[in-house]
């Protein structure tokens, strides 16, 4: 037997849920069912038996929308339903994500303990202005004002505000901080011959022009904790399988995992918009905002709405509403290939895709 | 679509209380440098690499997190994880392969049981509004199990006793094995119960292991293995986890998971074997030589013989199987590794490895194997 | 190591009336489409995965269809003392629900044996409400009138407790102890990895890098440089260090790899990329096997260190 081809993929339909601080109309298979039920409004296909549970950390939603593509690029099913959800109000994730392996120092203070030391190495390494983050806050913010799911619907912050209100771990203040949700976002895959025939419905989709994924240790001697080589590495792979040679120029929209309103800098020299150190001078030219080169996070992004489990997955869905044309108030107009991102851990899981209007 | 074969297969000693820690770092390095030599592959080589284990049982968040370390991920690497026994990673990674993203890849899984009190943990895997504030048992939940297959006469606690006694035997050939031995069912029978119907014999032991497997597409398998266990069918799928609401005497996703992967099935509880054996002309395609079923008790084992339709002339468990080592989240995988080892070595042309997840055999996966 | 939370979840529609009727001392099922009742109540249909079209009450009686004996309790079960599982068909239902009898004795459990409800003696609203089943033989408790009872349908419930109470015991590997061992006697003993040649505190199972275990002994003194930090502003659950509290990366002179540790010794807003810092140990007769046997590290005094020299540990 020869080697097969991988097959083309396309998401034939996305749902998500309203997006709160706390959803006690639904328990978690209700919550789940909210998102899939508008998933599978939105496209044609049937729930399958095989049952995957994947779990990558925060990146986790975006690795499961990769899985549920590569089962469809392998040939293995022709329509797969990725879910992906977290109920945090059940419990607390700072607690959760502080539990000190023991023999340490019980110092960690959860994920924005974990991460505002590298965001404080980040400022000093390219000498960004002290402003730049709450700039960031405020356009996500407003974005996701625009989205009726987002869980924070903030139009009126301003710079102000968000440079006012209080330290929680000295350089990231609450205002550049991702909510804790309670959410689900649910995305089903097809293949090439489902994708042609929603579209001859007239039902868009957005076809998977290329998916990476990487990862690196959470710590080792010489650890880029600020621009992580795995992140790197993954965009490099990413642009390559989708024939990008100028991501700034080829990419319409970018929904970018940025829980810590300072990774939207760090991110976009990561992934390769910018050069190292330069990401601060293209959100602080107002060019990540809708309208500018490189939209990032319209939807409001991690910083309006954090489902921790579903997070990634709905950076992944949001790129796709995107080209599909589908994202109401917080469509980029003519979007056609757009860029979604997830990370997790100790900035160590990666993964990425690259979906556009066309196959090719 | 591609063909991919198993080419190697290195577990850790399954054992009581392993020196490591629940990251399972000292559990993998080793095996992770026996499964890359005995294939000549350094870890450069391997395109893919997925993991199964649980952070329930680690106790602690990210736990999966540091057992990378042992891999030497840097410069990156492809890598992904499930929260569930590695036989699930693994198929994540023949997946990968069969998307041509990867030539080799490297499936593992590990538990360190002995932290916690395994029970208990998994308990948290049942319905968390009806079942999981109760804290049943995963050893009641399978005697439950038992004990309505016992009344409907589909096995008695003499057949459970000798799927014991041969299993041990069996893992006398086997060094990584936890339990192994000669002993008498009369014996094994006169032992009181530890969760009535079930005896000590008809659990599997609690320990600590961590298994690997490594696929290969095909060029690349016939380079690096004599004789590659060519997978020929890799299925899986799940019941209802509502526990009294389904025939706890029957899998039925068992046998679904077989059929697909061209192995007879049965999703009803028949008498007697199929016809015809292993060279049989039943729907499903032909037999197989030798099953490695993951049955962490022993009424289980002949549940899932019914349900995958194996004749009395399949060879079960050759390892030992669960009942004699039974780390969690790599036992279904060694199971896997077991069966393609089966192959590998020339003792059996056609072999299938069997997973399990969930309560009562409640979710699924068949992975069979062939010789070329 | 003890892991516990109080968890809180919600019932949704379907399950939120179970529990509410649950409260009330009675039970409800969810008639399938297949015209079979589900008790407890499915959420989606298993078929056509619709929500029940409608929930149905069932009996507080029922038939034991499958049991197990737990002669050693585990905590937070049902019952302290040695207890039957069952599987139990409560009349009008066609489905088993799992639960406890207390029977006394393996020898009281049969197959096809009539059990009843003992419900909690204060219901909640959860499915502890009922506090196991006990046979039908058993002497009836003292009827009770329940106001609960005597009003119409229950408003849903929406919320129940979920108490996880988990316990662990870690065990350090090799290289681990050895490490620890050389804090109680107030020594950082760093190892090297074989392959990279890089110094780790504390030492690893494996160098992530490499994936080889870290070897040998490489002495270290208690002074270094911060690399990066954070000032901690808040309050969680679990906390052990009152905010605010300055938790850096300290990076000690040899180390090629920082590690999470206090800076006290001075406002936190003093706090630099690169000070030098010295560990400020706890008394010696309060050393154990960790690393808290430093409380801290303070700032020495001298001029931090330059930027170059740390930027490639950020």
């Amino acid at each position: 037997m020869t080697t097969g081809a991988k097959q083309r993929a396309a998401v034939l339909g996305v749902g998500q849920t309203r997006h709160r601080s706390r959803r006690t109309d639904v328990s978690i298979a209700g919550l789940c069912r909210e998102a899939v039920d508008r998933a599978l409004a939105d496209a044609l296909g049937a729930v399958g038996k095989p049952l995957l549970r994947v779990h990558t950390a925060g990146s986790v939603g975006g690795a499961t929308g990769l899985v549920a593509t590569s089962l469809v690029q392998a040939g293995v099913h022709r329509r797969v339903l990725a879910v992906a959800f977290e109920k945090q109000s059940e419990s607390n994730a700072m607690w959760a994500l502080s539990i000190t392996p023991p023999f340490s120092m019980p110092v960690l203070a959860g994920a924005g303990g974990y991460f505002a030391p590298h965001i404080r190495a980040y400022i000093r390494r390219s000498g960004a202005p002290g402003h730049i983050g709450a700039m960031v806050a405020v356009k996500d913010r407003r974005n996701g004002s625009r989205n009726p799911y987002a869980h924070l619907q903030q139009a009126d912050i301003t710079l102000e505000s968000v440079l006012a209100s209080p330290m929680l771990w000295d350089p990231v203040r609450y205002d550049e901080t991702c909510p804790s949700s309670d959410g689900a976002c649910a995305v089903i895959i097809g293949d090439q011959a489902a994708a042609e025939a929603a579209q001859a419905g007239g039902r868009p989709v957005a076809w998977i022009r290329a998916t990476a994924m990487r990862t690196e240790p959470t710590m080792f001697a010489g650890k880029d904790h600020v621009n992580p080589r795995a992140g790197a590495d993954a965009a490099a792979a990413l642009w390559r399988q989708a024939g990008i040679t100028d991501p700034l120029e080829q990419i319409d929209v970018a929904e970018i995992y940025v829980p810590f309103s300072w990774f939207e800098p760090m991110w976009l020299e990561n992934l390769g918009f910018a050069a190292e150190g330069q990401g601060w001078r293209l959100t602080e030219a107002g060019e990540t905002e809708i309208g500018g080169r490189l939209p990032v996070n319209p939807s409001g992004g991690v910083l309006s709405s954090n489902p921790i489990g579903a997070s990634g997955l709905l950076r992944f869905a949001e790129a796709a509403l995107q080209v599909m044309g589908k994202a109401g108030a917080h469509q980029v107009p003519g979007a056609a290939v757009a860029l979604g991102h997830a990370y997790g851990g100790g900035s160590q899981y990666f993964s990425m895709w690259v979906v556009a209007a066309t196959p090719e | 679509m591609t063909d991919v074969a198993v080419i190697g297969f290195a577990q850790a000693p399954t054992v009581r209380h392993g020196e490591g820690t629940t990251s399972g770092v000292e559990m993998l390095v080793p095996i992770f440098a026996e499964v890359l030599r005995s294939t000549g592959l350094a870890k450069g080589d391997v395109g893919f690499w997925c993991s199964g284990s649980s952070d329930y049982l680690a106790g602690r968040a990210f736990s999966f997190v540091q057992a990378v370390d042992a891999i030497g991920a840097f410069p990156p690497i492809m890598e992904s994880h499930v929260e569930m026994d590695g036989a699930w990673a693994l198929y994540e990674a023949w997946v990968k392969i069969l998307t041509g993203e990867a030539d080799v890849a490297l499936a593992y899984g590990f538990g360190k049981s002995s932290a916690g009190q395994l029970r208990r943990v998994l308990a948290l895997q049942l319905d968390p509004y009806l079942l999981a504030p109760l804290w049943p048992d995963s050893v009641s939940i399978a005697a439950l199990q038992a004990r309505l297959g016992i009344e409907a006469g589909a096995w008695t606690e003499a057949q459970m006793a000798e799927v014991a006694v041969r299993s041990r035997a069996a893992a006398v050939a086997n060094p990584r094995a936890q339990l192994s031995g000669e002993v008498s069912a009369e014996k094994l029978l006169g032992q009181p119960y530890v969760a009535d119907p079930l005896r000590a014999h008809d659990c599997a032991p609690v320990g600590d292991g961590a298994a690997a497997v490594i696929l290969a597409s095909a060029p690349r398998a016939r380079e690096l293995c004599p004789r590659p266990a060519w997978i020929t069918g890799f299925e899986h799928r799940i019941d209802s986890a509502s526990l009294g609401a389904r025939d706890l005497t029957t899998a039925p996703s068992a046998a679904a998971a077989a059929l697909a992967a061209g192995v007879r099935g049965r999703a009803g509880r028949e008498e007697g074997p199929p016809a015809g054996g292993r060279g049989g002309s039943g729907s499903g395609g032909p037999g197989v030589d030798v099953a490695e079923l993951h049955a962490p008790f022993t009424h289980q084992e002949i549940l899932l013989r019914g349900a995958l339709g194996l004749g009395d002339d399949v060879r079960v468990n050759p390892s030992g199987g669960a009942l004699c080592g039974n780390p969690m989240f790599a036992a279904g995988l060694a199971r896997i590794g077991s069966a393609a080892q089966e192959i590998m070595s020339g003792r059996a042309d056609r072999a299938l490895g069997h997973a399990t997840s969930g309560p009562a055999l409640q979710q699924n996966l068949v992975c069979v194997l062939e010789a070329r | 190591m003890e892991i516990g939370f109080d968890y809180t979840r919600s019932l949704g529609p379907t399950l939120g009336r179970f529990m509410a009727a649950l409260a009330g001392r009675r039970i409800l099922g969810a008639r399938a489409a297949d015209g079979r009742v589900h008790a407890p109540p499915f959420e989606y249909d298993p078929v056509t995965s619709d929500p029940p079209a409608e929930l149905v009450p069932v009996g507080t009686e029922g038939t034991v269809t499958s049991w197990s004996w737990a002669p050693q309790p585990l905590e937070g079960q049902p019952l302290a003392h040695p207890f039957a599982w069952a599987l139990i068909r409560l009349d009008g239902a066609d489905t088993a629900m799992l639960h406890a009898v207390d029977a006394g004795s393996a020898g009281a459990m049969r197959t096809g044996m009539r059990v009843r409800v003992r419900w909690a003696s204060r219901t909640a609203g959860d499915i502890r409400d009922i506090a196991c089943f006990e046979p039908c033989g058993a002497p009836e408790p003292p009827a009770r009138a329940d106001p609960a009872n005597a009003a119409g349908p229950p408003e849903p419930v929406t919320m129940m407790a979920a108490p996880v109470r988990l316990h662990y015991e870690h065990t350090a590997s090799a290289t681990e102890s050895t490490f620890l061992r050389g804090l109680a006697a107030g020594r950082l003993l760093a190892q090297r990895c074989p392959a990279c040649g890089k110094v780790y505190i504390p030492p690893r199972g494996a160098c992530p890098t490499d994936g080889v275990p870290t070897a040998g002994q490489v002495e270290l003194p208690d002074h270094g440089i911060v690399t990066t930090f954070c000032v901690v502003n808040v309050d969680y659950p679990g906390q052990r260090v009152a905010a605010p509290y300055v938790a850096a990366a300290v990076l000690l002179d040899g180390a090629d790899i920082p590690f999470q540790h206090l800076i006290l010794g001075c406002d936190p807003g003093e706090v630099r990329m690169g000070l030098q810092v010295q560990a400020v140990w706890k008394p010696r007769e309060e050393w154990g096997t960790t690393m808290e046997n430093i409380d801290h590290f303070r700032p020495t005094g001298e001029p931090d260190a330059p930027y170059e020299s740390y930027a490639h540990h950020l």
